[in-house]
């Protein structure tokens, strides 16, 4: 039995990061992330970990790949503008196969946007974002306990696939307080990470370490194209390994709806809400938002479910939606132009689920 | 009889079997063995990580037989800064030519000056962006023609040359700033000291060192390699003035 506390999901973030053993964070103050940054400030020099508030998010990833390339585990945090200020050293991690945990608040764009809630990011988190080919592990909370708990799981699979791991969360998730269990998960054996920098006299053959981002120059592998190979196979690992969603009253449902993030649990009570009126509406919660859950939303298309994407953005994982579907069945989609009010603070509300619900019903 | 080693190569550098990778003439090479000799000197070898820009510093993860890391364009100096965060009793230490520091690197340099971080920069100036064919580099000279200033550096449209190890001096958290060469014995000799105690300083916790060395690039100067030197004496060196600009034993 862990500890309980009432918290934020920014706040169940650094436990969870702290939990699971992370040695160093690096952090740059922007909204709507702030509480996760100054969670390391206070807790992690009393803990005897590393905290370095850096000069820029290009500071705070570069620092990133210094202390992943050490082996210890590491994070950084930010909001959609320092994610996207971060995205090439993100390709570097990728090709240097150092492990480590991001996190992305989300907040608005395009642009400065507003610095409150928005799910805008999805196409850069789950496609890369950054150069060349690489995909990344996307974990996306619903919850202050998912806060904590897929950060651990998120240092775990970093590990496991020597790559970085994204937890992207939004400012709804990041600033909502819930009751939330602080427990270690564990999850099964990791391999050695022998090839992390420290000084070569440290290493038990005393051959030096080297941690480079090419692949092929300096001997990591014999081709650019063995390089590129290596990479496939892990991305085809991760995809086939690492999906994870959550099922909720689908077994019967005509229409299913498909969210993450805060958006899952508007659209939860918006499935309630019709179940409440006879129509058989369904949800899949998305957990992982990379690797996608095509072959299961393919499935249930074949067996004649309608879909509906709810998603706080002008339609970004719809597009995921269609692609599983293959034009099997209505896919229909509310976005943020659907929010009950014009202004920032607007939200995706259920009612507003409930109506596209309806009117996709009638159809 | 006892024999005791008095000179050769030092332990730390990678022998080279196959075609060497700098051009010929360069002096980056030569900065590479003074840093190899100095941790040799004070018994750090083992205990060292090496920091890598790109550009013609990438190659030296093929020559220093040290813990070394390369990652993107300039940021070696936050690269540096977690590995030392991690490990304080070791020497961090980063190799990057002046448009890796000066021009895209600038903002994680004014990072770690501002944090007082505990590392050494050692900046190769050779007056040019030299793996990417010889561009103007901030640190090119008023008047000097590169392949992006083919009428020459004109101040009015591009500005002035940057003194690195003078600016850095005026930083309180910097122990050590100094400008060196290594085009002739008694210079490498000076470099291989200064590079001693800019590790020094490190090693005491005393605050952040600079290293910077004028170095030949005789492909992008076009000029041979005895040219490159005399270039250095009469164009760079009166630009450039080497010297100590700070030394301190406290941050203050």
């Amino acid at each position: 039995m862990g500890e309980r506390m009432f918290i934020e999901g920014n706040v169940a973030i650094g436990c969870g990061a702290g939990t699971a053993d992370c040695k160093a964070f690096f952090g740059y103050p922007i909204t709507p992330q702030n509480e996760v940054t100054e969670w390391f400030a206070r807790e992690f020099p009393r803990m005897g970990r590393v905290f370095v508030q850096s000069q820029s998010e290009l500071g705070s990833i570069n620092m990133l790949y210094g202390a992943a390339a050490t082996g210890l585990r590491a994070m950084t945090s930010s909001s959609s503008p320092g994610w996207s200020l971060m995205q090439e050293t993100v390709s570097d991690l990728a090709n240097a196969e150092l492990p480590c945990v991001i996190v992305n608040v989300q907040r608005g764009g395009p642009g400065g946007g507003p610095i409150r809630h928005a799910q805008q990011d999805y196409f850069q988190c789950t496609r890369g974002g950054g150069h060349g080919d690489y995909r990344n592990i996307v974990l996306v909370p619903a919850s202050s306990q998912e806060c904590c708990d897929l950060t651990q799981l998120a240092f775990y699979l970093a590990d496991k696939y020597r790559n970085p791991v994204i937890v992207m969360s939004d400012a709804i998730i990041g600033r909502l307080r819930e009751t939330v269990e602080v427990e270690k998960k564990e999850f099964g054996p990791l391999p050695d990470k022998d090839w992390g920098v420290s000084g070569k006299g440290q290493h038990g053959d005393g051959k030096r370490r080297v941690v480079d981002h090419s692949g092929d120059l300096f001997g990591r592998y014999a081709s650019y194209h063995d390089l590129l190979y290596s990479l496939n196979e892990k991305i085809k690992r991760m995809q086939s390994d690492e999906l994870r969603y959550e099922e909720y009253k689908t077994e019967d449902a005509e229409l299913i709806l498909v969210a993450y993030g805060y958006s899952a649990r508007v659209a939860k009570e918006a499935v309630n809400l019709s179940r409440n009126e006879g129509i058989r509406a369904g949800l899949l919660r998305l957990i992982t938002a990379w690797p996608f859950p095509y072959e299961v939303i393919k499935q249930k298309a074949s067996l004649g479910s309608d879909f509906l994407a709810v998603e706080d953005s002008l339609g970004q994982m719809v597009e995921d939606v269609k692609i599983a579907v293959e034009g099997k069945s209505n896919v229909g989609l509310v976005s943020i132009l659907d929010r009950h009010l014009p202004t920032d603070g607007g939200m995706i509300l259920p009612d507003r689920v409930l109506a596209r619900i309806k009117e996709m019903h009638r159809v | 009889m006892n024999r005791e080693r008095v000179a050769g190569k030092p332990r730390l550098m990678v022998p080279q079997t196959a075609g060497f990778v700098y051009c010929p003439g360069c002096h980056e090479p030569l900065v590479a063995r003074a840093i190899a000799e100095a941790l040799e000197d004070l018994g750090m070898g083992d205990n060292a990580v090496g920091v890598f820009d790109i550009g013609c510093s990438s190659f030296l993860l093929g020559i220093m037989d040290i813990d070394s890391v390369i990652g993107p364009h300039g940021r070696p100096p936050d690269i540096a800064t977690a590995v030392k965060r991690i490990y304080p009793s070791n020497i961090v230490f980063t190799v990057q030519g002046d448009g890796g520091l000066l021009s895209i690197g600038a903002d994680p340099l004014m990072g770690v000056l501002a944090r007082a971080e505990k590392i050494t920069i050692v900046m190769i100036n050779n007056a040019v962006y030299g793996t990417t064919g010889g561009q103007m580099a901030p640190t090119s000279l008023a008047g000097q023609e590169t392949s992006t200033t083919p009428g020459g550096r004109d101040a009015s449209k591009h500005g002035f040359p940057v003194h690195a190890a003078e600016m850095i001096a005026t930083f309180k958290s910097t122990a050590y700033s100094v400008r060196c060469a290594v085009n002739n014995p008694y210079n490498y000799e000076q470099t291989r000291e200064c590079l001693r105690t800019a590790f020094t300083k490190q090693m005491d916790g005393v605050g952040f060192s600079f290293v910077e060395v004028l170095s030949a690039c005789p492909s992008n100067w076009h000029m041979s390699p005895a040219a490159s030197l005399r270039w250095i004496e009469e164009s760079l060196m009166p630009e450039f003035p080497l010297g100590e600009f700070k030394n301190v034993d406290k941050m203050e």
